[in-house]
């Protein structure tokens, strides 16, 4: 952690750290001190006053059978991304492992969703899925499906998760074919001289080898779900038709900002930092026994 | 390859060509539909193949604006969105170099307290303490400005422990050789540690650019002068208004520009983007 050899006492190691600690502390320490407090109070309607109440926000929110639907759709959500994305890209990722030629130009091609906009990814796929002008409703007309997520909330739903499966597609196919390039050739050699297949070598060896690299992905994918598509559900659905789009991170921006119910807001916040502390820690344990620190 | 099976080498190119289409498709309706004119957009079926408008759809998007064109383009947003972007990567990297300098380099009280409270930023995204964060920044009037939208965006435990890995495999014996040549902390810093992780700092950048020119929901927050919008953010205004009327020539174009600078980086500086999204693991 500190070097054997280091520089003596002085002011200056509090000068380095200060810029940091300041901002830490005016905009992650002190904010969220608030929103645990404020979680506590009740406001009345108007602004002017407020009650300290306890846990009584948060008995409400668990009694609450929009929140616990925000919940459910969050779960919901989260694990169809995550599956969607990391299925597609470990499929991707494994035929790119195999080709010789090409490979490097397939992955400029498959890694550059990464840099789109969470509001800009929702934008292109709510163009492609309009339901008075976009191709894919019209091409769909054809079979006799009739698509229209503005007022179906199933299909809303699957709008969101596609937009948001096809932004994480490049994070998980770059982790996954650096993940199978470290798989030592020789192990997969041996098997192919005891007779195995493609498919039985990659069941096998392949697949339970990968599963670090799987567990840390799931770990990130989840985090990028319930956090980082803000801007794909507000661009697409707004949360609607009927909340049916609305996950945990919606409902907290619009219960605050346009409900203007701060000490619920607050509640749901406090129920969310508690949710990315858990996932962190999951994520730290199994990241540390990967890297070892030198301290 | 560990057998040649030319059925399944073919299997695999089938199945990546078709990955790439996939996922290429939503960008290339993006294009197409920002080559045509309003006319075109309108009926049905849309267009698979570009048209002729491209050139005029982006003088109009750029230069006069969108809705009958108020004489307001675009371009001051992708010059906010710039300033943005490029303020969070430098903020973030200055801030974390000295903080993880002086966390590796130096013994100080309270050493050990300043590096948990740099680590516990590192679990609290912007958006689960939203409302409170921008009371803060209300209160201290930086609301429209460069600063509001940048600083509070800036603390960031990731890039610390970054630089704080990659400072602790600097060798020793560096630090021993300045300081038998007389150079103090200041001298070590900027002559010896920063020289050494340039690679890091660059692949770093890259990233961070990315995650602030993304930024959507705090400049949704903090800005309510026109003139501090940035392009993403544009682009949801863009969805709620096309609703009434329609411009999708237009809407899409604005997204086409608010894409192409964060790929563009991705694509031209990919070595330098696969570095630092596997440093910082994400």
């Amino acid at each position: 952690m500190l070097k054997r050899v280091h520089f003596g006492p002085s002011a200056l190691p509090y000068l380095l750290v200060l810029p940091q600690i300041l901002v830490t502390v005016i905009f992650f320490i002190w904010p969220a001190s608030q929103a645990l407090y404020q979680s506590l109070l009740v406001e009345d309607a108007f602004g002017l006053s407020s009650k300290f109440v306890w846990f009584e926000n948060f008995e409400y929110l668990f009694e609450d059978p929009y929140y616990w639907g925000s919940f459910q759709r969050t779960f919901v959500f989260s694990f169809l991304v995550a599956s969607l994305s990391m299925g597609s890209a470990l499929l991707l990722a494994v035929m790119a492992d195999r080709v010789v030629k090409g490979s490097g130009l397939y992955r400029t091609f498959l890694i550059w969703p990464y840099a789109v906009a969470p509001a800009a990814a929702g934008a292109l796929w709510f163009f492609m899925f309009n339901p008075t002008l976009g191709i894919l409703p019209y091409v769909l007309q054809f079979i006799g499906y009739d698509w229209n997520h503005k007022v179906n909330g199933t299909e809303a739903m699957a709008l969101v998760i596609f937009a948001a499966s096809w932004k994480q597609i490049a994070y998980n196919f770059l982790f996954f074919l650096a993940g199978l390039q470290s798989i030592p050739k020789s192990l997969i050699e041996a098997a192919a001289i005891d007779g195995a297949g493609p498919g039985r070598r990659f069941w096998t060896i392949v697949f339970p080898l990968l599963s670090p690299t799987t567990f840390f992905l799931l770990v990130i994918n989840v985090v990028y779900a319930f956090f980082e598509t803000f801007g794909i559900v507000d661009a697409i659905t707004s949360g609607g038709p009927a909340n049916s789009t609305q996950i945990l991170v919606y409902k907290v921006y619009n219960d605050g900002f346009v409900g203007l119910d701060l000490g619920g807001s607050a509640a749901q916040s406090v129920i969310l930092m508690g949710i990315v502390i858990g996932l962190t820690v999951i994520q730290f344990r199994f990241v540390e026994k990967k890297v070892s620190y030198n301290d | 390859m560990i057998e040649n099976r030319p059925f399944l080498t073919f299997m695999a190119h089938t199945v990546l060509i078709l990955g790439v289409i996939v996922v290429a498709f939503p960008l290339w309706l993006t294009f197409v539909a920002a080559s045509h004119d309003a006319v075109r957009m309108s009926e049905l079926p849309l267009p698979i193949w570009p048209g002729t408008h491209f050139f005029e759809n982006l003088d109009v998007v750029l230069n006069k604006g969108l809705w009958g064109g108020d004489g307001v383009g675009v371009s001051y947003m992708l010059v906010n969105s710039m300033i943005m972007a490029l303020m969070i990567a430098f903020g973030k990297i200055s801030i974390s170099l000295l903080s993880a300098f002086a966390i590796v380099y130096f013994r100080f009280p309270f050493r050990m307290g300043f590096f948990w409270m740099i680590f516990i930023t590192l679990m609290l995204p912007v958006e689960v303490r939203i409302l409170p964060t921008f009371e803060v920044v209300a209160n201290l009037g930086m609301l429209d400005t460069y600063w509001g939208l940048t600083v509070p965006l800036i603390a960031s435990a990731t890039a610390t422990f970054m630089f704080r890995q990659v400072f602790l495999t600097i060798p020793d014996e560096l630090l021993e050789a300045a300081r038998i040549d007389g150079a103090g902390p200041i001298r070590f810093f900027i002559d010896i540690l920063i020289p050494m992780s340039r690679t890091n700092i660059a692949a770093l950048f890259v990233i961070l650019f990315i995650y602030g020119w993304n930024q959507y929901l705090w400049p949704l927050l903090v800005t309510t002068d026109q003139d501090m919008y940035t392009i993403v953010m544009q682009i949801g205004r863009m969805l709620e208004a096309g609703e009434s009327v329609p411009q999708w020539h237009l809407v899409m174009m604005t997204t086409l520009l608010s894409v192409l600078p964060p790929v563009a980086v991705v694509v031209f500086m990919q070595r330098l983007f696969v570095q630092g999204l596997t440093e910082t693991e994400k």
